[in-house]
């Protein structure tokens, strides 16, 4: 029901900033996700950051599905 | 793309297969609630993959779905006052009402602009000063928090023209009616990744505390779908009920609670009618007074009288009772082109998505 | 019933364009060029076959990273004829121009069109320019027609897959629709993305150098891959099966697709083609294919089957499997 994306964050400028998703710029607002900083990913939905995406927590779910899959 | 193609994963995903094979015994009945999993399911061929008997039934997680005849017709109305934007996400376009749809209003030379996001619509209203702006205001609480936004900017910059024609949606409560409507035998359910960032875990604890069933919110990969689907699996073949998240890198036990906080600025919850499920109580969101000058159902204008094709199925559908494969209108006089139904005409409606797909 | 009314969605390359034409245009004027419905019309005389094509170009916004509309309008025709085969030798220009529009932006249009010409090969031969009342057209539009010449031994058309036969293309998919698409008002993104509007007619007497015996060409434009290929397995009566894996997006179009919720696979090309093969060719082909500058990124996506007759099957990344469609509707940018 709703398409979000990662990106990440190059540039804050107030609640607004520049996110990159595969190499392109988009501009997103940041009311939905005041607390993130150049380097992140958030998601984006509908122009705005909606929530950070976790890379440790990323990583892990990865590292759990490739040992499922091996074993 | 960073976050996405590690999980697409061919080799994975064939491991997870192999598991899912290996701890499904008996045949079940999973609900993915959510239209993006439906699309993401059948895009990547995962009901061909999975063994037979476990069945996947597509939910009501559709805004352009389920929002009534009446929202749709209110649009149309609007669209054809004179000085009046109507500003809309693409996904209403294609729409019908009950005689036109919104793409048939802009081929009659209508002003009709399709956005990305809430915030343009701002900016069309500052641009337009003589004409009043609506925006169409649809979506689950994924998207409620970003017209919130834009509400509260409207507010603060004092702007007069414009509107917003609320048909917005709130997922559990529409859970709830299903599992007490019972129609459908559900034994475990493919929860909104998405909604849930926002909303967090808690508000469906109800489907395990109350109706003993598992739930899952699940991220929208393939790989994501699949490990969903296997911890139902394991919780049923365990015979244990509980809503666990498998989408950890986005969804938090909380949710988004500056986003959550601003929905509460703005709205208050409220009865809603849902296509096919009828009014249903705290499934859509009112005005707070503050607000209310901005919604769009202040314009006094005529609605034409609700008509639906009375063969439609489109509302068992939505809750899972129907397959398209079962409505006599389907792939025969309705199709992408010639949608009876919302089903047909989103892009995520399990009637398209069978049509597309199947 | 209300009177029927042309939408958008007529134009957009997919199904209710095909049910425009078929229904409303072509009976009344159906003949042995025409009925094919090849990409250019085979006219056959003494001296052996001439090929005749026209478009209309319209854009929006008129210049494009990597473009602009008389380019395209030049691209578009060449790429037309040199799909059946033939070599491009002359155009027809028409111009239809909104009262008001800039004199320096005609010009800078019209050197384009001078410069791709020029690479192509081709002599605008003919040409009218109309001027309409301010509100009549939009800016600018821009009619091409073509003729080339056929080259003998050669047979190309969409009637010609069969089972077997492989399935290539010349490069990255949806850069042209995202670069104009990067341009629109209230999508704006920033990024590297530049249309592949090119001629194709040196990469296709290239290919053709090589072997003679390939069945068909096509350029994937409005519709896209999926529907263009769709085109072909109809007029063919063969099934084809495409890999996922193989099918060349950028990062960026990519990313613009998810956030958009938009399918690459159905995304308007301006400088690619697909060309139907025999197998035993196909290696070879390739080769020739990376070898040129429009083709450096070709790959091989797939196979015509003789199993699902007039579908397309995709088998996806993740080793599961879907129809591909003709593109329906138009595909609105959505949220949801």
């Amino acid at each position: 029901m709703c398409l979000s994306v990662p990106g990440k964050i190059l540039k804050i400028e107030k609640s607004r900033a520049h996110a990159d998703v595969g190499g392109f710029l988009r501009e997103i607002s940041l009311d939905l996700c005041p607390n993130v900083s150049i380097g992140e990913y958030v998601l984006i939905h509908a122009g705005f950051a909606i929530q950070k995406v976790d890379e440790k927590e990323a990583e892990e779910s990865l590292a759990l599905l490739l040992r499922m899959a091996e074993t | 793309m960073k976050f996405i193609d590690e999980f697409r994963d061919k080799g994975i995903a064939e491991g997870l297969i192999r598991k899912i094979r290996q701890t499904s015994t008996r045949p079940i009945q999973l609900m993915e609630v959510c239209g993006t999993h439906t699309v993401s399911i059948f895009g990547y061929g995962i009901r061909g993959i999975l063994p037979e008997q476990i069945r996947l039934i597509s939910g009501p997680g559709c805004p352009v779905c389920v929002a009534p005849n009446e929202d749709i017709d209110l649009a149309i109305a609007l669209s054809r006052q004179k000085d009046v934007i109507i500003t809309t996400f693409g996904d209403m376009m294609r729409v019908p009402g009950s005689t036109s749809s919104l793409q048939k209003e802009k081929a009659e030379g209508r002003d009709i602009r399709v956005i990305y996001s809430s915030l343009e619509a701002l900016k069309i209203a500052k641009e337009h000063p003589e004409k009043s702006v609506v925006f169409l205001a649809i979506g689950f609480e994924t998207t409620s928090p970003t017209i919130a936004v834009a509400i509260l900017q409207t507010k603060d910059e004092k702007l007069q023209n414009l509107f917003f024609l609320n048909s917005q949606k709130r997922v559990p409560p529409a859970l709830l009616v299903l599992l007490q409507s019972n129609q459908v035998r559900i034994d475990g359910f493919i929860l909104p990744g998405h909604v849930s960032t926002i909303i967090g875990r808690k508000p469906y604890q109800f489907i395990a505390e109350e109706f003993g069933r598992p739930a899952v919110i699940t991220g929208f990969e393939p790989l994501d779908n699949l490990q969903g689907i296997w911890m139902l699996i394991k919780q049923i073949e365990e015979n244990l009920a509980d809503v666990e998240i498998q989408y950890r890198r986005s969804v938090h036990e909380e949710g988004n609670p500056v986003a959550l906080k601003k929905i509460d600025e703005v709205f208050e919850k409220d009865e809603s009618r849902w296509r096919g499920l009828g009014l249903i109580p705290d499934t859509g969101y009112r005005f707070k007074d503050p607000y209310e000058e901005m919604d769009a159902c202040n314009f006094n204008v005529e609605i034409e009288p609700t008509k639906e094709h009375p063969e439609c199925l489109c509302g068992a559908v939505l809750q899972g009772i129907k397959s398209p494969l079962e409505c006599h209108l389907f792939k025969k006089i309705c199709h992408p082109e010639n949608p009876m139904g919302p089903c047909m005409v989103s892009i995520e409606g399990t009637c398209h998505t069978y049509f597309k797909f199947a | 019933m209300s009177e029927e009314k042309i939408l958008l969605a007529h134009g957009s390359g997919g199904k209710l364009s095909h049910d425009l034409i078929k229904q409303i245009i072509l009976p009344q004027f159906l003949n042995p060029s025409l009925e094919p419905l090849d990409d250019s019309a085979k006219i056959n005389n003494q001296e052996g076959s001439i090929a005749l094509t026209t478009d209309s170009y319209v854009v929006n916004p008129l210049f494009f990273p990597g473009g602009d509309i008389g380019k395209l309008a030049v691209c578009g025709t060449v790429n037309d004829l040199s799909m059946i085969g033939a070599t491009p030798s002359y155009l027809s220009l028409s111009l239809i121009v909104e009262e008001g529009f800039s004199i320096d932006l005609l010009k800078r249009i019209i050197s384009s069109i001078h410069e791709v010409a020029e690479e192509a090969g081709v002599n605008i031969a003919t040409g009218d320019t109309k001027v309409v009342e301010h509100g009549a057209a939009d800016q600018l539009f821009i009619n091409t027609a073509g003729i080339g010449w056929i080259r003998p031994g050669i047979n190309l058309s969409g009637k010609n897959a069969k089972p077997g036969d492989s399935i290539l293309l010349s490069g990255h998919l949806g850069d042209h629709e995202m670069a104009v698409l990067s341009q629109r008002e209230g999508f704006k993104f920033q990024g590297d993305l530049i249309s592949d509007c090119a001629p194709l007619n040196n990469l296709v007497e290239k290919m053709l150098d090589a072997c003679s015996s390939v069945r068909c060409m096509r350029d994937p434009t409005r519709g896209g891959l999926a529907t263009t290929l769709n085109e072909i397995a109809l007029m063919s009566n063969v099934g084809m099966v495409i890999e996922e894996e193989k099918l060349p997006v950028r990062e960026s179009v990519k990313g613009i697709c998810e956030l958009l919720g938009l399918d690459p696979l159905y995304l308007a090309n301006e400088g690619k083609l697909i060309a139907i093969v025999p197998s035993d060719e196909a290696d070879r082909l390739l080769k020739v294919m990376k070898n040129h500058p429009w083709g450096r990124d070709a790959q091989m996506i797939g196979k015509v089957t003789e199993e699902n007759r007039k579908k397309v099957v995709l088998h996806t990344l993740i080793g599961g499997h879907r129809i591909l469609d003709m593109l329906t509707g138009g595909q609105y940018p959505r949220i949801c």
